[in-house]
């Protein structure tokens, strides 16, 4: 019995990506077993599930016959508090690492979203402003790769550059060049106090932010058709220096002072359900306020880091009209340096646009999925360029 | 047509180098007991240039080598003895500063700190800051991941460059990332920072600028010994406060700091701890405090607080010439950079000063203490018959310390051609065949900086474990080609 006949069963109706069904899912409890059943499964095309939080994101697969579901590959394996990291498999739910004793895990991520995923999708959410994404806090990193060999990069220091910085190369790689089963976070310090600040402002002021000495820890804006735009910020730190920034701030903002974060503060600008256009959007910072008067005269909400210029865009959208924002926002965001890559769509358009849009390196890219998965299995046509 | 009448073709005559004598000029980098006379050297000018140069490269299957300042401590610039090197010495043009997108374009060849330079009246700088900062290259820092004393708080090269221009080992200029973070696809750029001219050539580096700081403090504290030291670094850290910058020296690198530049630190002090805090006045302020009263509580005899910019300077002073100033306390010395998890320093720097011992050698220790990366010293005179060796074994030793303990066998200064037979005890064979992945994927034929990292590469194509041993194009040579 090959470890394949052992782990697989025969796919429910849940088991989809984006509209394709699987014939088969499998959830390893182990590395050794991943690695197993990733060797035993050769000619099976293969997509990695997490928390599935985003796993209908992207286009679909060229062809599905085994979901790897990693919920069993799940559970924090150290936490070395003195040292500010933590390891952790796969699978386990962000929930958890969002609970560590005093210390934090700062990436911003549902509940249910699982680590493996959110490095996979490299998805950010406010605080990136202050703490960089999965790209900086990921240390180190196990990866089951499709020969079902099991390659390890980095390690449990922050410091380190021995070799190549593989971790960066599995950040945001969709799945598409193995299974990550292990990750070594580095941890920050849980903050004394926070305060926000809200202020209804248009985008052009979030500079203002920037430039004055507030070190705020996340800026992020709020705009929707028909509303006056919104900005909003969170400043953390000791209790007096954040008192007295986050009053600096408000009168700068002509804005008010708040323990909590606007309602709209972290969640994406797209409905839940249905086939809602969603999108990402980069620019410069001085980008920024184009990008987002582009995108809310389209009809689109828009909400995200003015102060990295990492911007969601989406709202229910006509199919027939989707094709011809994609391009007009794709336009704008190139003028101002950045990229618009489309989420989510309808699915009677997935397959009528390129999601992922230009991506410079291209070739590059290509060969390196050629040199991690020579017979493409994994997530086949979801990535950048058909990969 | 031979490689250098190609070259001829593309470069004016004030950009090759062939006269052996001027050769020699580029023979070693910062390691230099490591020489080897590079077969013929290229000063390009443009991106273009450089393109044409590895292109024609590829085609003749030459081995080429990527050098910025040569400031390099690891051998990574070591020329190859039938390849050709590429200096980026006239790419030196800072080509945009944009304040207010926070970013800065510029050519490989620009010296590190000219690009803070450039920053400062917008009010801002670039963080990244390597004790060779007025000397190095953005470049080289980028090949090698440079980091320094305040990258503690701030991070490393990887995370202040959003995009390069780079010459593939096949001659194509590529652009990874951009002026945005979070290009659509594959971070290359994230595998390219720290692959040590082993990837390519970067002909243009967008980085990120940091605003200056509200405030900058910096205190001194005076301990007894390194474990009080270590406690104190400890605790600062889990005391939840993220200083700007940690940097420890014990009682030998104090005294060589002395003798070099008397800056007057505590008298009888077995170690000294160096932090800065920086940020908005309030924060700082009271995160000075809990500093202070942190170092006092783990056996602090003395602390001082720099009141001005000169004090400041003053403190610094002492810990930034302490390499250079070993040398008037020894004739020689090997800079080691292997990296622990903080909360191992007490216990391995025990260990270190065990194992000098028993070998009759001395280490000076002086590193930075909030990131665990230690640079010990270890002193020797070559003129003493098997010190030499014996030297280079406690070096080794001090690596060994570092892997079993969890850390790496190097924190900042890469590892080049010293450490490449290291990498196995580090990564087994398939963390190395993994790497080697993406080497192929960019270097198919091996011309990169070859006989760096990695200590005995296949040839991209083999199954790995099979071929081990010398690359069958270093093996063949190919220096009849010019
Ligand atoms: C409503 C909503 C709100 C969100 N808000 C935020 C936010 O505020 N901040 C934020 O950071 N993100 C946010 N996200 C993004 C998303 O939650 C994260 O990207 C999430 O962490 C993905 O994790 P997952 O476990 O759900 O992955 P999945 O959705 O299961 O998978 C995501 C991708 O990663 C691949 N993958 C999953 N696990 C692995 C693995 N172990 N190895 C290799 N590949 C793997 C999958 O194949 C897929 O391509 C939001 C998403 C939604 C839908
Ligand atoms: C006194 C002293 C103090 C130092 N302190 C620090 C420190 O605090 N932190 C630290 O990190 N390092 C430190 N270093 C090491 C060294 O300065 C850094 O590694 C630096 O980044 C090397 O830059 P360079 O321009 O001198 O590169 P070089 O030595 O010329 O080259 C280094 C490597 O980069 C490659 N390379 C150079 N340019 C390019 C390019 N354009 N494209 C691709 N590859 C390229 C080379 O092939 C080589 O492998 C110190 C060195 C000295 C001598």
């Amino acid at each position: 019995m090959s470890a394949l006949d052992d782990l697989a069963v025969k796919a429910g109706d849940d088991d989809v990506v984006a509209g394709v069904p699987a014939r088969l899912v499998a959830a390893p409890a182990t590395t050794e077993e991943a690695a197993a059943l990733i060797a035993a499964s050769r000619d099976l095309a293969v997509v990695i599930r997490g928390g599935g939080t985003k796993i209908h994101q992207g286009p679909p697969p060229r062809e599905l016959d085994l979901i790897i579901d990693t919920r069993r590959l799940a559970g924090v394996v150290e936490h070395a508090a003195g040292d500010l990291i933590t390891v952790v498999r796969a699978g386990t739910p962000m929930a958890e690492l969002h609970g560590l004793p005093g210390q934090q895990l700062a990436l911003d991520a549902p509940a249910t979203a699982t680590a493996g995923g959110t490095v996979a999708a490299n998805a950010s959410g406010p605080r990136r402003l202050r703490y960089g994404t999965a790209r900086d806090l990921l240390i180190g990193i196990t990866v089951v790769r499709p020969d079902g060999r099991i390659t390890k990069s980095g390690g449990k220091v922050v410091k380190n550059v021995a070799g190549y910085d593989l971790g960066k190369l599995y950040t945001g790689s969709q799945g598409t060049l193995g299974l990550i089963t292990e990750c070594v976070f580095r941890l920050h310090p849980v903050p004394l106090f926070t305060l926000f600040v809200r202020a209804i402002a248009p985008p052009t002021h979030a500079a203002n932010v920037l430039t004055a000495q507030s070190a705020a820890s996340a800026l992020e804006i709020n705009a929707a058709p028909g509303a006056e735009p919104e900005l909003a910020v969170l400043v953390e730190g000791t209790e007096t220096g954040v008192r007295d920034r986050a009053t600096a701030l408000a009168r700068l903002l002509n804005g008010e002072v708040t323990d909590t974060p606007p309602p709209w503060w972290d969640t994406p600008p797209w409905p839940a359900t249905g086939d809602a256009l969603a999108l990402k959007l980069t620019g410069t910072l001085s980008g920024v306020p184009s990008l987002v008067s582009t995108a809310v005269e389209a009809g689109l909400t828009v909400r995200g880091s003015a102060g990295t210029g990492v911007l969601y865009a989406g709202a229910p959208v006509d199919p027939a009209a989707t094709a011809h924002v994609v391009e007009v926002l794709r336009a704008v965001a190139t003028v101002v340096g950045g990229h618009a890559v489309v989420l989510t769509a309808p699915p009677s358009v997935r397959g009528m646009i390129d999601m992922w849009g230009p991506v410079p390196g291209l070739d590059l890219m290509r060969r390196v999925k050629d040199r991690f998965d020579p017979d493409h299995r994994f997530a086949p046509g979801r990535f950048v360029g058909g990969i | 047509m031979t490689l250098l009448s190609r070259l001829q073709a593309e470069l004016a005559p004030d950009q090759l180098i062939t006269d052996r004598q001027r050769l020699r000029t580029y023979e070693c980098d910062g390691l230099s007991h490591y020489r080897v006379v590079p077969a013929l050297v290229v000063l390009p000018r443009t991106a273009a240039q450089v393109a044409a140069v590895v292109r024609a490269c590829a085609e003749e299957r030459v081995p080429f080598v990527a050098r910025g300042s040569g400031t390099g401590l690891s051998g990574g610039a070591l020329p190859h003895a039938d390849g050709v090197l590429i200096v980026t010495s006239q790419l030196r043009d800072i080509l945009e500063v944009r304040p207010a997108d926070e970013r800065a374009v510029v050519q490989p060849g620009v010296i590190n700190l000219q690009v803070t330079q450039a920053a400062t009246p917008h009010g801002y700088y670039y963080a990244p800051d390597p004790s060779s900062q007025q000397i190095c290259s953005i470049g080289g820092n980028v090949a090698e991941n440079s980091g320094g004393a305040h990258c503690l708080k701030y991070g490393f090269t990887t995370n202040h460059v959003t995009g390069l221009q780079v010459v593939t080992p096949d001659g194509d200029l590529v652009r990874l990332g951009g002026a945005t973070p979070d290009t659509p696809g594959y971070d290359l750029l994230g595998a390219f920072v720290g692959s040590e001219g082993t990837l390519g050539v970067a002909t243009e580096v967008t980085v990120k600028l940091t605003r200056l700081p509200e405030t900058v403090r910096t205190l001194l504290a005076a301990f007894t010994g390194t474990d009080q030291a270590g406690a104190a670094t400890s605790a600062i850290i889990a005391a939840g406060v993220v200083p700007a910058a940690i940097e420890m020296m014990d009682a030998l690198s104090i005294e060589a700091a002395e003798s070099a530049v008397s800056c007057g630190y505590p008298a009888g002090a077995g170690a000294v701890l160096i932090v800065e805090l920086d940020g908005p006045a309030a924060e700082v302020a009271a995160q000075f405090d809990e500093v202070s009263r942190l170092c006092a509580e783990n056996g602090a005899f003395e602390t001082r607080v720099a009141a001005d910019d000169t004090e400041r300077q003053l403190i610094w002073r002492g810990r930034k010439s302490a390499f250079a100033a070993v040398g008037r306390i020894s004739p020689d010395y090997i800079v080691q950079d292997g990296v622990i998890p903080r909360t191992a320093l007490p216990t391995v720097l025990r260990r270190i000063n065990e194992v000098a011992a028993e070998h009759g050698v001395r280490v000076a220790n002086v590193f930075h203490a909030g990131d665990g990366n230690l640079h010990p010293l270890v002193l020797f005179d070559d003129d003493v018959p098997g010190e030499a060796e014996r030297a280079e074994t406690v070096s080794g030793a001090i690596l060994d310390l570092c892997i079993e303990h969890g850390g790496s066998i190097t924190g900042e200064h890469g590892v080049g051609v010293d450490k490449a037979r290291y990498m196995p005890r580090m990564f087994t064979d398939d963390d190395l065949d993994t790497m080697q992945l993406v080497r192929c994927a960019f270097d198919p034929d091996g011309i990169a900086n070859p006989g760096k990292v990695f200590p005995t590469p296949r040839l991209c194509g083999e199954r790995p474990g099979h071929h081990r041993g010398a690359h069958p194009l270093q093996e063949a040579g190919v220096a009849e080609v010019f």
